[in-house]
């Protein structure tokens, strides 16, 4: 009994520990975004406000317009989780559960496309969008990234679950392949959906390297994009540059915290990274 | 039986139909990408063939010999091993470590606790990279004031070649364990506890039950986990050109692979030689790939 005890609160003792290490940068973070300038960069450093202060978030939204990429980075990422549904959701159901020419082939192929590190088409992609007049476009931020092997996989698995007896039951009662898709299997595939729909949203939210080649307009920049730049004009602002970073990343954890069953189920299917 | 045929063809039709956008898109962004791509590392593509592609000349694998006595590239390849054979053991151990601990039968929240360590996957990078940069601060930073009550003098961490990819391993490491955590939870909760009831009743020890029970049947979690995170350990890019300002500094102690990539191409243009730098890339995580399955099939036999 005393050993179990003594094991509990070891075990503990760990977990709080490891905790505080994992938050430390974020807690920290979020302490200095109210520090006014100048504050933070004193020796020893200092772990909160003297006098907590709205000024580095004033100075953010009023006179450097982050608000501006900030619905940038909201927009992108609403339309991109959208169309990542829509597109995957059909492509994921149509291999789970329609039999058409070639299946077998193209699904394998898309096997073999997985080890294919996309930083190889990066290139060639955006040599492409430059023909098509995408460059500088919100467009181009989102296409390229639309559709996802790993999408495709996640609602094939998930699709192979709804029972063909009701497909077929929709088609003796004449409803079309279309209208099966969508107001059956979609309804169904709700959960799996929503994940895939959760990770691409927080992926173009925060995405940095492809907004930051296609987007040379300051007013398109996605808050990722704005905030490397403040960086560069700001690296002695400690403070202003720790409140962008809390705009940055407190919608991202704000969404992960209200769909986290969501979010781990995805991540424990497909073991992706980010 | 014509009405079956009929139906056939139509539901061939539509699965066309339904995977048409996706194929499509994957074909116009990702397949022919590579093919483009192999074809360019055999050009001199470069900035006046941007403007006019007859510019472009094929100078068959110029580009790749250039790259073996570029001292520039090794350094990058050397940099990019280094945060794999480092980061990728630390930040997989640090999953382990937390995944054993959240499955303890004693603890108490370990919904709460795994939030926490997760917090940091759903960070984003550019924002983390840049409280990282102040928390290495060599005069005003947390991390040399904590190591300073252990009496550790102050490290220029980003500004000290010796020290700029250690701190991107640290950061990297904090940032992506919490992923890893989760498949190794999922891992641990998927072995049955029967198993360790009937070890228990055999008379074998924690240690014992760990070793016997725990490990052979983790094992295929702990090879896809070591795969994934190798494969996209290989591909680092943001960490360092976020805390280097772009340019993989000090003196290219960050440059990995795949900046060189970004910087021969989107900075100079160089797209030929940025090609074949993506292609040597992709043949080295092959490598890798097809290495870790071959110690899984062995490990399996």
């Amino acid at each position: 009994m005393k050993r179990k005890t003594l094991s509990t609160i070891a075990v503990h003792a760990a977990l709080v520990a490891g905790s505080i290490v994992t938050l430390a940068p974020l807690l920290w973070m979020v302490s200095a975004s109210f520090m006014s300038s100048g504050e933070a960069n004193t020796s020893p450093p200092p772990l909160l406000p003297g006098r907590a202060t709205l000024d580095q978030y004033r100075e953010l939204f009023v006179r450097l317009d982050l608000g501006r990429s900030f619905l940038n980075s909201a927009l992108l990422a609403t339309c991109a989780a959208l169309l990542s549904v829509v597109v995957n959701a059909a492509a994921g159901y149509a291999f789970a559960k329609l039999r058409f020419p070639a299946r077998g082939p193209l699904f394998s192929g898309l096997l073999a496309a997985m080890v294919i590190p996309g930083q190889v088409a990066m290139l060639p992609v955006f040599l492409l969008l430059r023909s098509m007049g995408l460059v500088n476009s919100y467009a181009g931020v989102i296409l390229p990234g639309v559709a996802s092997i790993f999408g495709i996989f996640l609602v094939r698995q998930y699709a192979a679950s709804v029972p063909d007896e009701l497909l077929d039951a929709a088609r003796i009662d004449g409803a079309g392949e279309l209208r099966i898709f969508w107001s059956i299997v979609l309804p169904l595939c709700r959960p799996i959906l929503v994940t895939l729909g959760v990770l691409t949203f927080l992926g173009t939210w925060n995405d940095f390297m492809w907004p930051l080649i296609v987007l040379t307009d300051d007013t398109k920049w996605t808050l990722t994009v704005a905030l490397a730049s403040l960086s560069g004009e700001h690296v002695q602002d400690t403070e202003l540059m720790m409140a962008g970073a809390v705009v940055t990343v407190l919608p991202a954890l704000l969404l992960f915290l209200a769909l986290q069953r969501s979010y781990i189920d995805g991540i424990t299917a497909g073991g992706l990274k980010e | 039986m014509r009405g079956l045929s009929s139906w056939r063809a139509r539901e061939a039709r539509s699965g066309l139909l339904l995977v048409a956008p996706g194929l499509l898109l994957l074909s116009a962004f990702l397949a022919l990408p590579v093919v483009a791509s192999l074809l360019l590392s055999l050009t001199d593509f470069d900035l006046y063939a941007v403007g006019d592609p007859s510019n472009a000349r094929v100078v068959g694998l110029r580009n790749y010999a250039r790259l073996l006595h570029d001292p520039v590239f090794w350094k990058a390849l050397g940099n990019t091993f280094f945060f794999v054979v480092v980061g990728g053991p630390l930040t997989v151990s640090l999953a382990l470590g937390t995944a054993l601990l959240l499955n303890h039968k004693l603890v108490r929240f370990p919904g709460l606790f795994r939030t926490i360590y997760f917090a940091p996957v759903v960070t984003t990078l550019v924002a983390v990279a840049a409280v990282w940069k102040y928390l290495y601060h060599p005069r005003f930073g947390l991390l040399n004031a904590a190591l300073g009550l252990f009496g550790v003098g102050a490290i220029d961490w980003l500004g000290d070649p010796h020290w700029a990819m250690p701190a991107i391993v640290l950061m990297a490491a904090w940032k992506n364990f919490g992923a890893s955590m989760i498949i190794f939870v999922a891992g641990l909760k998927a072995i049955p506890e029967s198993l360790y009831e009937a070890a228990r009743l055999d008379g074998a020890g924690p240690w014992q039950r760990f070793r016997l029970i725990t490990v052979p049947l983790l094992a295929p979690t702990f090879l896809f986990v070591g795969l994934t995170t190798t494969i996209g350990y290989f591909q680092l890019f943001a960490e360092p050109y976020v805390m280097s300002g772009g340019d993989g500094g000090p003196m290219n102690a960050t440059l990995s692979v795949a900046l060189f990539m970004y910087k021969q191409g989107f900075r100079w243009w160089s797209i030929g030689a940025s090609a074949s730098i993506a292609f040597v890339l992709f043949a080295v995580i092959l490598g890798a790939t097809l290495l870790q399955r071959r110690l899984q099939k062995g490990g399996e036999a």
